[in-house]
């Protein structure tokens, strides 16, 4: 598909809006670093344009050595230069620490780039291509991974991007404050078609959301209505055998599954980890790495045998278990 | 009656030792060298700029329907590969560099002049084999090469453009090494290290960096070309890999290779600003040391160019915080060259005016670097038109205005004849314009969201693309006047003189062109760097 263009997306003129909680704030950051450096440019390139016509040769400007020592000169600017340069350092980097820090206990929305499209999977099963719907003024958790190659998940509107890296889940957030249509765009090369890697965020308001939620308007893009994540990797699970081991009637050949995640989980060598998205990822396709203490592992890799978006469905099926009685936990 | 021996037309030094094909092909002079690196380079340069002029071309519209997206994509990989590693990396240093640095420290040649010759030829065979990679078929990998995409997925040349710039890589190191030892054994006598020229540092610096740097490049291509052609698993997941291993080991090489591309055009510009305007660079040893830390700290930026790769948050911070130290010694050195004009003598020859202009333009690729430095601003900005407009003002505003600078301002010494003053401050001028009408809508660009490596892009940004589509072909005129003014001079300018800029430094003590040995006596030096008579 090609990009649609902004003037039917929010913000108007083409300028970018502020569609998020955190886009004012790195707004300001940038706005201040553009008047300081607007000021500086302006302040050298006066003073330089100045210097040129006063000492060009043959003028009458006196050129008699400044009085004042060379190396007080070099120490004040250096120093200037580097309190200035701290100053936004401080700015930029605690805007940056509050947009890392994700919100807890927010159902993520898997989001995952393939050559060259994104696959969306909402929590309640809903799947859309190249289309993500949000509801205004609620956080949204992303949990972003690739088929094949680096992709970036990149909404201007937003000031929003973060790679999607093949082997990794990792995630991102926002907090969209302001109802409209965004361009969504793949920011990280990733072959032919990476220029029509691009879709588009859809901000509702509570009331049209919950009309989207509810129907079935999606159009052609909305792939399995109703069959929610957890439904499909339980199938999933069935489908790959999963069950022969981890299932309620395999005895104790490998590690229960209810309740696991978030829950500590203690590792062959030793190591205690949490079993977060990242953790269930990796032990579903290189469960050798990941090998949990007290078991024998027979567990082989299923890299390159189970497809991401599969993945993404079993760990929906693994969060949804009930949780089993706490003597279970490992 | 006319005289029976008409007089033998002037010697022209260097140049006249031999003209056949094979005392060029066979010299070891260092300034014979240089020339070859001269031609060699400017061929890449228009290989690199005719790639550059049909992305302008397509980005004029929209829709992307003036060529593939294959094409396109194959495209910007030339431009960048060829300007990188066949144009920048080797034009300061490797022309004026091999040209100037012996005869500025008083020396008859490099260290090994052997050594000298065969980094050419290793050049050369390394581009050969990147244009084979050209002509067959093309890359589309980007000049970065992210894995898994170009280990895994890219169905083009991959490995034998890698190859051309493993083999190029080798040009660079013994380039390196070669001027490390010669700075180290050759100096005249009296020429201490404090006596040395300000681009004798500079290419001293970006030795070093070339000699630590480089290896690096040739491992990591090494280990992508076995992942390639072995399946050897390092960076791609599905074979066990890590593909930001390849990220780390490439921009461990390649930002201090940004370094490489500046810091040669630092020293230039140095030597330009105290010449025009007859005056001792002002705070001289600050402007050494800064040279030094530049090259040190530029070691240990890299990751600032994967703020959001998902690397850790902490090594954000800690990349974010020595990002902007790193600016601190550049932004020292633009005080320092307004300072040295302030109570000079200026005359605006054209090689000052292209000082002014690298003055100008590297001063907004520095301040927009801050931007980039900045976590929460680079989030936004990271990959989009933003990072191209700035990294351009940097190598092309700064590099490539220092390299015409130096060009012009040792012209007389490497031809022997002057060029005509009035065209070269006319394509000077143009460049400055038309780089700015090139890449100033390209800062716009970016922050309102247009990402590198687009041919599609929403109509709203046409405006914006054709401005700098048409700065791009003023541009153009600005670098082909040269070429043709430089090539009519070296056979027809007016005798040049020895010193036709009155300017200190050793290179101007000898004849222009100086002969093949370069000095008649082996000069003494008593005196500072830049000692001009008192105004």
């Amino acid at each position: 598909m090609s990009a649609a263009p902004l003037s039917e997306i929010g913000g108007g003129a083409g300028w970018l809006p502020e569609a998020s909680s955190f886009a004012p704030r790195v707004d300001r950051v940038f706005d201040g670093l553009l008047a300081a450096s607007a000021g500086m440019a302006l302040f050298l390139t006066v003073l330089t344009l100045v210097i040129l016509v006063r000492y060009r040769r043959g003028s009458a400007g006196s050129r008699k050595a400044v009085r004042i020592a060379t190396w007080k000169i070099e120490t004040a600017w250096i120093v200037a230069t580097t309190a200035v340069f701290l100053f936004f350092f401080v700015q930029g980097t605690s805007v940056y620490l509050e947009m890392r820090r994700i919100p807890a206990g927010i159902e993520a929305i898997n989001v995952v780039g393939r050559q060259w499209m994104w696959d969306v999977r909402y929590p309640g099963g809903r799947r859309e291509f190249n289309r993500l719907h949000v509801r205004l003024n609620t956080p949204v958790r992303l949990l972003l991974s690739s088929e094949d190659v680096i992709h970036s998940f990149f909404v201007p509107a937003f000031r929003l991007k973060q790679d999607l890296v093949p082997g990794k889940v990792v995630e991102a957030w926002f907090d969209p404050t302001r109802a409209g249509t965004y361009m969504l765009y793949c920011a990280q090369y990733c072959g032919t078609a990476h220029a029509e890697m691009t879709g588009t965020v859809v901000v509702l308001a509570p009331d049209q959301f919950a009309a989207w939620e509810g129907g079935r308007d999606g159009g052609a893009e909305s792939g399995s209505p109703g069959l929610a994540g957890a439904a499909r990797g339980s199938a999933i699970f069935q489908k790959y055998g999963c069950a022969q081991c981890h299932g309620d009637a395999a005895g104790s050949r490998a590690p229960r599954l209810a309740g696991v995640y978030r829950g500590p989980v203690r590792l062959a060598d030793g190591r205690f980890v949490l079993a977060d998205d990242q953790f269930l990822h990796d032990a579903i396709l290189r469960a050798p790495k990941c090998a949990v203490a007290g078991y024998a592992m027979t567990m082989p890799t299923y890299d390159g045998v189970i497809p991401e978006g599969d993945v993404l469905d079993l760990i929906s099926y693994i969060k949804a278990l009930p949780p089993a009685p706490a003597s279970q936990v490992p | 009656m006319p005289p029976l021996n008409p007089p033998a037309p002037p010697s022209r030094g260097y140049l006249s030792d031999g003209t056949t094909v094979a005392s060029w092909l066979c010299t070891r002079d260092h300034k014979r060298i240089a020339l070859l690196y001269l031609f060699t380079i400017t061929f890449f340069f228009l290989i690199g700029a005719s790639a550059a002029a049909l992305m302008r071309w397509e980005l004029t519209r929209p829709n992307g329907d003036l060529m593939t997206s294959d094409t396109y994509n194959r495209l910007f990989t030339l431009h960048g590969v060829v300007m990188v590693w066949f144009f920048l990396i080797p034009s300061i240093p490797a022309v004026l560099g091999n040209f100037v640095l012996p005869l500025a420290i008083g020396a008859r040649d490099v260290a090994f002049p052997r050594l000298n010759l065969a980094s050419w030829y290793i050049f050369v065979c390394g581009g050969l084999i990147a244009l084979y990679a050209i002509v067959v078929g093309g890359v589309d990998t980007g000049w970065t090469f992210y894995t898994p995409y170009s280990s895994t997925y890219s169905n083009s040349n991959v490995m034998v453009m890698a190859t051309g710039i493993f083999v190029a890589g080798f040009s660079s190191i013994a380039t390196g090494l070669n001027f490390i030892v010669t700075v180290h054994k050759l100096r005249a006598p009296g020429l201490t290290w404090f006596r040395l020229p300000l681009f004798v540092w500079a290419i001293y610096a970006t030795s070093i960096i070339l000699v630590l740097a480089t290896p690096v490049l040739a491992i990591t291509l090494a280990l992508m070309a076995l992942e390639r052609g072995f399946g050897v698993g390092i960076f791609d997941p599905k074979l066990g890999g890590d593909p930001l291993l390849f990220q780390h080991l490439f921009w461990f090489y390649s930002h201090p290779a940004v370094y490489i591309m500046i810091l040669p055009g630092m020293g230039v510009v140095s030597e330009l600003v105290s010449c025009f305007s007859r005056k001792k660079i002002f705070g001289y040893k600050v402007m050494a040391f800064s040279i030094l830390s530049i090259a040190g700290l530029g070691f240990l930026v890299w990751g600032h160019h994967m703020f959001v790769s998902s690397q850790s948050v902490y090594a954000g911070v800690v990349f974010s915080l020595l990002s902007f130290l790193v600016s601190v010694p550049s932004a020292i050195k633009v005080f320092n060259w307004i300072a040295t004009l302030h109570r000079g003598s200026i005359t605006f020859g054209t090689p000052l005016l292209y000082a002014l202009g690298f003055l100008a333009l590297f001063t907004i690729g520095g301040l927009t670097g801050i931007f980039l430095a900045t976590l929460a601003v680079d989030v936004h900005l990271h990959d989009t038109y933003f990072v191209i407009a700035h990294f351009h003002y940097i190598m092309v505003g700064g590099g490539v205005m220092a390299y015409m600078g130096g060009i012009h301002y040792w012209w007389p010494k490497i031809s022997g004849r002057m060029f005509p003053e009035g065209w070269a401050r006319f394509s000077a001028v143009t460049i400055f314009v038309g780089f700015n009408l090139t890449f100033f809508p390209q800062f716009l660009l970016g922050y309102l969201g247009m990402p590198r490596r687009y041919h599609i892009y929403p109509a709203e940004f046409q405006t914006l693309n054709v401005i700098s589509s048409a700065g791009a072909a003023v541009l153009a005129v600005g670098y082909l006047v040269p070429l043709c003014y430089l090539t009519w001079s070296f056979f027809h300018g007016k005798d040049a003189g020895p010193n036709p800029w009155n300017a200190t430094g050793l290179e101007w003590q000898t004849p222009s062109p100086p002969p093949s040995h370069n000095f008649e006596q082996t000069p003494v030096v008593t005196r500072p760097p830049y000692d001009y008579p008192p105004l």
